[in-house]
């Protein structure tokens, strides 16, 4: 899903075809390829995808110098919107659900997105930690919410029709790559515009982004209401093929799962967020098989290494260029 | 002439130190204006006062006939002011040329999630502006790599995309050596010359400024000890006694 920047010369019209068709490309070949996959394999990479999409919001933020470690909030906001929208309302169709949890996630998230844009470093990253526990102590004790147990809901229907038991999985899966795919070149996009350059300066040099006529706070506002929408459309989707949602969705270790994917991904790639969430849910599966109760182990050492050789995380093996 | 900038009795104190104490200063369109003055004199806070940086006790800043005084930085750049810094203010990860498109971004009335920053026009006048500081051979190079001088003249024409009316340089050619400091302004003034900008620039080298500045403005302690044609402000006692140093203080 990405490329190299455009050669400097070219118009950047060329370099977005491309990395379009690359994102189809890709998207056809999952689709065929799970078609014929076993369904652990296309629930991995349902969940890969899913998780990918709140992680992919974490680095829009990374880019501008700061990470959140409590996205587990947006992506539980979307979690229990699909679920209750589900439930109570009988909106069940798997396009709407995750589009309606992105969108309750953003409408949450836009009063605070002020006050959190004016904090860098361990203070914002502990203040979304803190509106995250507390969106958890709350969906603890609300029973209407289900409580600390949560609740399941049914099965999706698409466009109106029901699903067939043989293919839920796989068109879930479908439903899936494709949010992801069209969130990826979105993201690809955004990060390559204008406003995308202004976060990466962000990042490096406020007062001199601020002494060239940009403003630092709209930036990172609008980076972390971004942030929830993605949050909030990945919930929805992991709500959507799990069928059970619960309040560990916003809790502090969901959250920290999120930033180690973003950090295994670095900040310059789209498609090494993908990646890095497709190496977690791998790493998790597998482990939590073989050597039950150490795949934190396993984990923590992968992470080690990445920032160890790979300190713009493993994104950096592909893109070219300083640091876009 | 149409007045520039204007400073209205401004005054700014920190502690028990006296940074600008009732300064009035004219400048009209056009002119090049060299501040001069011992370290610690108030050059450099009187152009934070300007950009916004700092606020002023007292006084009024007024800018192309707008009080500016109690605008943000971001607020007055956007009528029009601009500056370099004295230690450039650089995005050392990028390249060159992405600094200067954050620059032309930075600049653009409404921001776009969509336009890529790479489009012809931003590079088409990156690369113009490169080609006046003589700045296209290290295009693609990071600026981290890149020797002092030349960031300089990067860090000025960061300043100017926007094609400011009022140009803010802080010590220009500090850190460049003594041979490379003439062949740099004239690289700067070259560049400047096809606009007619109003330019303010803090300097210390006397003869970088006889050669440069219209006009010329002397801080002593805060405030303004002389105001005139360089030659002639240069020559007076109170620069020579308490800037340039050629005449001997007397004792208190």
């Amino acid at each position: 899903m990405d490329s190299s920047p455009a050669k400097p010369t070219d118009s950047a019209t060329p370099a977005r075809r491309r990395i379009a068709s690359a994102g189809l490309g890709v998207f056809a070949l999952l689709a065929v390829a799970g078609f014929f996959s076993p369904k652990w394999l296309t629930f991995l990479v349902t969940m890969a995808a899913a998780n990918g999409l709140v992680s992919l919001g974490i680095v829009g933020l990374m880019r501008g110098g700061v990470v959140p470690f409590g996205q587990g909030m947006s992506f539980a906001i979307g979690g229990y919107t699909a679920a209750l929208l589900f439930n109570k309302l009988g909106l069940t169709d798997a396009l709407a659900l995750p589009f309606a949890g992105g969108l309750v996630a953003v409408v949450i998230a836009v009063p605070f997105a002020p006050l959190l844009s004016r904090y860098r470093g361990i203070f914002f990253a502990m203040l979304t930690l803190a509106l995250s526990m507390v969106t958890y102590g709350l969906l603890m004790k609300l029973e209407l919410l289900g409580g600390s147990d949560g609740f399941n809901l049914g099965r999706p229907t698409l466009l109106g029709r029901k699903l067939p038991d043989a293919r839920v999985g796989y068109i879930l899966y479908l439903v899936t790559i494709g949010v992801a795919t069209v969130m990826a070149l979105l993201a690809r996009a955004y990060f390559d515009s204008t406003r995308g350059l202004v976060t990466l300066a962000v990042r490096e040099n406020e007062l001199r982004v601020e002494y060239l006529g940009g403003s630092v706070r709209q930036a990172m506002a609008i980076n972390f209401v971004l942030a929830a929408f993605c949050g909030g459309l990945g919930g929805a989707l992991v709500v959507m093929s799990l069928g059970h949602i619960e309040p560990n969705f916003s809790f502090w270790t969901t959250s920290g799962e999120f930033v180690f994917v973003a950090i295994l991904a670095g900040w310059q790639s789209v498609a090494a967020v993908f990646v890095a969430s497709t190496v977690l849910e791998v790493v998790r599966s597998f482990s939590s098989a073989y050597f039950p109760n150490t795949w934190q182990l396993a984990l923590g050492l992968f992470l080690l290494f990445v920032i160890r050789f790979l300190p713009r995380g493993i994104g950096s093996l592909w893109m070219k260029g300083s640091a876009r | 002439m149409t007045r520039m900038l204007e400073a209205h009795g401004v005054g700014k104190r920190f502690g028990a130190v006296v940074a600008a104490a009732d300064i009035d200063i004219r400048i009209a369109a056009g002119e090049r204006v060299s501040l001069i003055g011992s370290n610690g004199a108030g050059k450099t806070t009187f152009v934070n006062m300007i950009t916004g940086y700092l606020k002023p006790d007292a006084g009024r800043i007024v800018f192309d006939g707008q009080d500016i005084t109690d605008l943000a930085p971001r607020a007055i750049t956007r009528l029009g002011v601009a500056r370099s810094f004295q230690i450039p203010q650089l995005y050392g990860d990028l390249t060159v040329l992405d600094n200067m498109l954050v620059a032309n971004a930075c600049h653009e009335q409404r921001l776009s999630f969509w336009q890529p920053a790479r489009r012809r026009s931003a590079l088409d006048r990156a690369d113009a502006l490169l080609e006046r500081f003589r700045l296209a051979e290290h295009r693609e190079r990071r600026v981290a790599e890149l020797p002092g001088g030349v960031r300089k003249l990067l860090d000025i024409a960061m300043a100017l995309t926007a094609a400011p009316k009022l140009l803010l340089l802080d010590e220009p050619t500090s850190g460049v050596s003594a041979e490379e400091k003439f062949p740099m302004m004239d690289t700067i003034m070259a560049a400047l010359g096809e606009q007619a900008m109003t330019v303010l620039f803090v300097e210390h080298d006397m003869d970088i400024v006889e050669r440069y500045a219209s006009r010329v403005v002397a801080f002593y302690s805060g405030g303004i000890i002389a105001d005139g044609a360089p030659r002639e402000a240069l020559a007076s006692d109170d620069v020579r006694r308490y800037v340039t140093g050629e005449l001997l203080q007397e004792p208190a």
